[in-house]
């Protein structure tokens, strides 16, 4: 094997340690904390990842795990590829949103900067939403008032993360990361409509294809 | 060679043998005809045992006075059975007896101080206790009450309240109802303010019971933006109309509505149970709305949602409601749970092509068929009877009973969503909280289940208070020995 000894291994390890611990750091002190994280190489790609497959698996955690008193499942209908996906494809297209918007408005970060700051803002939920499973299956649907509390709490808290990770990524003054915010989720709009005419104008020229063969093959025999 | 021929000839015949042991049941095929569902909590449709089994039909024809023309009405006093034949304008009264019907009378006319006065079109009539004749006389514009003998004791005519009613409005009563007062609650044709009451010497004492108005924000939009001619053009807001109305035995108004657009059918309340102030008080508790079909498709001639015609009421609170769109009864509960829903349309016994009203008697429905003018006779079944066991003992307290029944329809039924909590419940009395926890969880009534759990983590709580308050102190003498022992070597490696 190349490159990987036991040394660098360590090394490698200790540094996704230290980025990982650091995001405690972000979501308490987010101004400071995000700028650091991209302008001071705080973070890291992998600590980023290691955060966002945690939220996936967050969420399919907690439809298996909470309390039925809370959440109830129709198994029957429930696909996990399905539930991947629905948190997936808005976070990437997000981030490939943010940084074409970003870019124009002169943003300062590049489309890494982005990803590791997006995924960082998702830590309150894997650190509240997490225990919460736990705990749904100690509680009574009376005391659910505290259960909702802390996950829209969770919610609320990543939201305002990802606008600290807008103004500090891309040096945005508070209204122009309002306002280029609310530029981004026009624009995945405008992404997913772009993807949707895609793929409907290719599985129409496929189609055209397939009729065409078969017009042919009709003609032949 | 000649041992192949013989093995493969054994083996046809080893086919035939099976083929002919499993032949379809021919009885059993045709007991399915008859469909009983519920509904489960995530409202998919569940196969049930019949509740209730088709017993006999009732035809006019049968009894020599010729078969009912649209009959509209149906009452039912004791064993008395009271079918408003109303285009042949007439009153037929039956009394039924261990499940056999004889004709008792027709009444065609009432006697007005001498005077025979002809029914024309009776729509409804009700029956008092002390056998008062209230009779809807719909193609004479009022309502007329008798004694038993079709003696005239009064009349109530269009009611003169300039406010409320225009000149030209016509009083077309439809259906009625009398309370223990004697006051008189009906259901007239074009007023949509509810049901109109009446004191018993005919003074009219205003409406019950109006159907509130649906509020549409895009409504009031549009009227907000349109101008004073677009506006008059425009439906006024109309609150919906009543179709029926019964009584149970406590003296409450039950109201059917059958007049709302589908997609608002779990906030149109089609049932209502009205106090006197005319406030819908009816419970409200089970997985859905009682609004008849949970789940509908548009197809073979029948669309949208179940549209109630009428409703019943058992002496133990249940109500069946009679769904019009595909000739269904709903069977809920007290707590408005659906117990079972059967029927069809059809021309099949126990099918029916436009069912207008239902009525109980004993152990019996009713059901008045107004296009075949029939009278359909379903009786209850070892299944319905358990049920309705298990419900009456847990309403009058007797909650080990009342699971005792409950394990039955089990035995009948493993779907049914009731027996599972109804067994949970008893068990939560007995204080077994971890077997009541199984079987609430089992049909996801969280809302019991978080009882049980409250007991049952408080009980763990208490049996181990002790241990709890030992590991607590442990904790403590440890923290409290570490911090000395710290405190110990700091002072030492100072010192």
């Amino acid at each position: 094997m190349i490159g990987i000894t036991k040394e660098s291994f360590k090394t490698k390890l200790n540094h996704f340690g230290k980025t990982l611990k650091y995001s405690l750091h972000c979501i308490v002190s987010p101004f400071d904390g995000f700028w650091d994280l991209t302008h001071e190489k705080r973070g890291s790609a992998g600590a980023a990842t290691f955060i966002m497959l945690m939220t996936i698996l967050t969420g399919i955690w907690k439809t298996r795990y909470t309390s039925f008193v809370f959440i109830r499942v129709q198994w029957e209908y429930f696909n996990i590829i399905m539930d991947i996906c629905s948190f997936l494809l808005p976070f990437f297209v997000w981030i490939l949103s943010n940084w074409c918007l970003t870019t124009l408005f002169d943003g300062k970060g590049n489309m890494k900067d982005i990803y590791i700051g997006s995924c960082y803002a998702l830590t309150p939920y894997v650190l509240i939403q997490l225990p919460m499973i736990f705990a749904s299956n100690y509680i009574t649907f009376e005391e659910g008032a505290f259960y909702n509390y802390f996950l829209t709490f969770s919610l609320i808290w990543c939201a305002f993360l990802f606008l600290a990770s807008v103004m500090q990524i891309h040096d945005f003054s508070f209204g122009k990361a309002l306002f280029s915010i609310l530029c981004i989720l026009v624009g995945m709009l405008v992404i997913v409509f772009l993807l949707v005419l895609f793929f409907s104008l290719f599985s129409d020229a496929i189609a055209f294809f397939v009729s065409l063969y078969k017009e042919i093959a009709f003609r032949f025999y | 060679m000649k041992k192949i021929i013989c093995y493969s000839l054994k083996c046809i015949a080893l086919l035939f043998l099976a083929a002919l042991l499993i032949q379809p049941d021919k009885a059993a095929a045709e007991e399915d005809l008859f469909y009983t569902y519920t509904y489960d909590y995530w409202g998919i449709e569940r196969e049930s045992p019949d509740a209730y089994a088709m017993n006999s039909v009732l035809f006019g024809n049968s009894y020599g006075i010729g078969n009912f023309n649209s009959p509209e009405g149906l009452f039912v006093r004791d064993n008395r059975v009271f079918i408003c034949d109303t285009l042949n304008n007439r009153i037929v009264e039956f009394s039924y007896n261990n499940g056999k019907f004889t004709l008792v009378k027709v009444v065609t006319e009432v006697n007005n101080e001498g005077k025979m006065e002809p029914l024309s079109k009776p729509y409804d009539v009700f029956i008092t206790p002390d056998n008062e004749w209230y009779i809807s006389d719909y193609g004479n514009q009022r309502i007329v009450f008798t004694d038993d003998s079709q003696n005239v004791l009064g009349t109530i005519y269009k009611p003169e309240d300039e406010e409320t009613l225009s000149a030209d409005y016509q009083f077309l009563p439809q259906k009625l109802v009398v309370d223990s007062a004697k006051r008189i609650f009906v259901q007239a044709q074009n007023i949509n303010k509810g049901f109109m009451e009446f004191e018993n010497d005919g003074e009219f004492v205003g409406y019950i019971g109006a159907a509130d108005v649906q509020f549409d924000f895009i409504d009031y939009f549009y009227k907000l933006i349109s101008t004073q001619a677009q506006r008059a053009q425009m439906e006024a807001f109309v609150p919906t109309e009543y179709n029926n109305i019964a009584l149970d035995s406590e003296g409450f108004i039950y109201a059917t509505l059958g007049t709302f657009e589908d997609s608002e059918v779990n906030s149109a309340n089609p049932v209502r149970k009205l106090n006197a102030k005319g406030t819908d008080i009816l419970i409200r508790n089970g997985y859905e709305n009682p609004i008849g079909d949970i789940q509908w498709g548009n197809g073979g001639g029948y669309n949208g949602t179940s549209k109630f015609s009428d409703v019943t009421i058992l002496e133990n609170d249940c109500y069946y409601c009679l769904d019009m769109t595909r000739g269904r009864v709903f069977g809920y509960d007290f707590q408005g749970n659906l117990l079972y829903a059967f029927g069809g349309i059809g021309y099949r016994q126990g099918n029916f092509k436009l069912p207008v009203a239902i009525e109980a008697i004993g152990d019996s429905l009713l059901i008045l068929d107004k296009e075949l003018g029939s009278v359909t006779i379903m009786t209850l079944t070892e299944y319905g009877k358990l049920i309705n066991d298990a419900l009456n003992t847990y309403k009058i307290g007797e909650y080990d009973i009342s699971a005792d029944y409950w394990r039955q329809v089990l035995k009948l039924n493993g779907n049914y969503d009731l027996a599972y909590i109804g067994i949970g419940r008893s068990l939560l009395r007995q204080d077994k909280f971890e077997e009541a926890m199984d079987y609430f969880k089992l049909k996801l009534d969280f809302k019991n289940y978080s009882k049980a759990y409250k007991l049952y983590r408080k009980e763990k709580i208490e049996d181990n208070i002790g241990y709890v308050f030992a590991i607590f102190m442990v904790l403590l003498v440890i923290i409290f020995v570490r911090n000395t022992v710290k405190k110990i070597r700091r002072e030492v490696s100072e010192g």
